[in-house]
């Protein structure tokens, strides 16, 4: 069941954005911005945690997502390091998957190419 | 003719997108990658991962997808398809990370590689930093800093 | 040798031309070899590297042995020609620059972006014409990856392409041009374009950006000439391609020309419809290749009689998009006549 959901969420959400940039002739660059900004925001007003907690992979693998984790992260260090979160909080959830595609991007361009 | 009117024309004679079709190739192909998200969760779930904790190995693992794959050189291959079925997720910014990085190597490591690996990914990042900066401000300011 | 008058560049003139495209020569990448005029063309190089170390230096080594390929065959060296002519669309025209440099030929490099191909021909025309050098080289270059790279995105990312958005062709091509009345073709007459601007901004869209300079151009020359578009077997533009064609056609039918299918574009012609090149080739030797490969030989088989080569080129850069601004766009035309 979780795979379903996963599958049709997630595909749902790419299915928006694509409509929304080809009916606007919204630039790609602006829809994936957009697209974190309204993540974080559902984030901040606790409405991204359901939609995760029921779709799963489907809410959190989308851009979405990663504007909610930014969001989750930094909420969840307030408590305990006050205003200093508002500025270590937001790396703490989404660090791993930055760095691990900068290491990743360094480490292609070390062995490979673009190419046509 | 006025230029108004010729751009009015533009749009009318404009070949259409196939609207249709790419909505449901990004539905299609999106979902697959979160499908695979969901399996990769779950996955790490049952080696003893608990909802806390799997968050991050997911994304590592996801990322290192969209990495190979643009590093095979068929990750642009899937977007063709897919759009934004292939942008949205987590492997697109992984691919939108690693495109640049192999892209200007040609103009060294420390100004090519170095230096614009972020073009693409970098908005995303700013602003969805910005964003969290400022709802948390929001948050702190009405609930104190309570969880 | 009388040198002709050579009328006047202005807004109502056009340029009395007399000089041979003695011969021409065409080098492209594996993609475009596969297209409808693939064969026709003189030299495929096996992958889009062609050996080299970057796509830029691709695209330099494509333009010089389009140049060397024309020469080599007359049995002539760099040695025998006056001046080079030409251009392309990397940063500061680095390509011809480089190429340049490679052959050691006193060079004029152009920029019209996909224009260059006419302001080459009328450029070196004019300079034969008016016997200030006896041969002459027009060449052009473009390369599809060094474009992306350019122009548009890293290669390897993710972008799904609109149906208006046009693809930068891999070539070089070489025409040597002389007063020696014998080859492939005459240049008898040319107009200088004037830069058109109709407000409209997006890059993948240049066809419809383009088709109101090739109109202004086409209808310039027609009026000064005092032809209309059934004195031609053909003309040719490049490279309005599939979006910007039938607004051309629109544009000029307007002005009450129907030029009908005498009217081609070089952009719907090198690639066919299943290459999935979306609405057709583009680039600076996109209507170069067209040129040497289909419509010169014609000319010279006396198929075609009179042609006329528009070639049209977007003039924004990628800073001028990113900061708003509107696609400025040029075409230039030159009169081809076969040699009797």
């Amino acid at each position: 069941m979780s795979y379903l959901l996963a599958f049709v969420v997630g595909g749902a959400l790419c299915l928006v954005a694509q409509l929304v940039m080809d009916l606007t002739r919204t630039t790609p660059a602006v829809i994936l911005v957009g697209s974190v900004m309204l993540g974080a925001i559902a984030g901040g007003f606790g409405l991204y945690e359901p939609f995760a907690k029921f779709a799963g992979a489907g809410a959190t693998v989308p851009l979405p997502g990663f504007g909610f984790s930014l969001v989750s992260g930094l909420i969840k260090e307030l408590p305990k390091e006050g205003w200093v979160a508002l500025f270590s909080g937001a790396f703490k959830a989404t660090g791993a998957g930055i760095k691990a595609a900068l290491i990743f991007g360094i480490l292609a361009s070390f062995v490979t190419r673009a190419r046509a | 003719m006025e230029p108004k009117e010729y751009r009015q024309r533009v749009q009318r004679l404009e070949p259409q997108r196939p609207i249709a079709r790419n909505a449901l190739w990004a539905f299609v192909v999106g979902g697959i990658i979160c499908l695979v998200g969901q399996v990769v969760q779950s996955g790490l779930m049952a080696v003893g991962y608990t909802e806390e904790t799997v968050k991050a190995p997911t994304a590592i693992i996801m990322v290192f997808l969209g990495a190979l794959g643009t590093a095979l050189g068929v990750y642009d291959r899937i977007a063709k398809l897919g759009g934004m079925g292939a942008n949205l997720p987590i492997t697109g910014f992984s691919n939108a990370v690693v495109a640049p990085a192999m892209e200007f190597k040609q103009e060294g490591a420390i100004m090519g590689t170095g230096a614009r690996i972020f073009q693409i990914a970098g908005p995303v990042i700013a602003y969805g930093l910005l964003t969290a900066f400022v709802v948390g401000i929001v948050r702190f300011a009405i609930m104190g800093g309570k969880p | 040798m009388s040198v002709q008058a050579v009328g006047q560049i202005g807004q109502r003139g056009h340029l009395h031309l007399d000089a041979t495209i003695a011969g021409a020569a065409t080098v492209v990448g594996p993609f475009e070899a596969k297209g409808p005029l693939g064969h026709l063309f003189d030299r495929v190089v096996k992958d889009e590297l062609c050996g080299e170390k970057s796509y830029e230096r691709a695209e330099r080594f494509l333009l010089r042995s389009a140049v060397e390929l024309l020469l080599d065959r007359r049995g002539m060296s760099a040695t025998d020609v006056d001046l080079l002519v030409g251009g392309d669309l990397l940063d500061q025209i680095t390509t011809t620059n480089f190429a340049g440099r490679d052959l050691g030929v006193p060079l004029l490099g152009l920029y019209s972006a996909c224009a260059t191909t006419s302001e080459s021909l009328l450029l070196g025309g004019l300079a034969v014409t008016s016997g200030a050098t006896s041969t002459v080289v027009a060449a052009t270059a473009s390369h599809h990856l060094s474009a992306e790279r350019q122009y548009r995105f890293p290669l390897e990312l993710a972008v799904q392409r609109v149906p208006t958005a046009q693809w930068t062709a891999t070539g070089g091509a070489a025409f040597l041009l002389n007063r020696d009345g014998e080859g492939q073709a005459r240049i008898v007459a040319a107009t200088v374009g004037t830069v058109q601007d109709y407000g409209l901004k997006d890059p993948n869209n240049m066809g419809a950006a383009m088709a109101p300079a090739a109109a202004d151009t086409i209808l310039r020359h027609l009026r000064a000439r005092r032809q209309t578009s059934r004195d031609y077997d053909l003309i040719l533009t490049g490279d309005l391609a599939r979006a910007g064609l039938p607004l051309l056609v629109e544009l000029l039918g307007e002005e009450g020309e129907h030029p009908d299918n005498r009217l081609q574009d070089a952009g719907v012609l090198l690639y066919s419809p299943s290459q999935d090149v979306h609405a057709g080739g583009s680039g600076a030797v996109c209507s170069a290749l067209v040129l040497a490969s289909l419509v010169l030989p014609r000319l010279k088989s006396g198929e075609l009689h009179r042609a006329l080569l528009v070639a049209t080129g977007s003039l924004h850069s990628p800073r001028s998009y990113q900061q708003g601004e509107t696609i400025p766009t040029v075409a230039h035309a030159v009169e081809l006549e076969a040699i009797v």
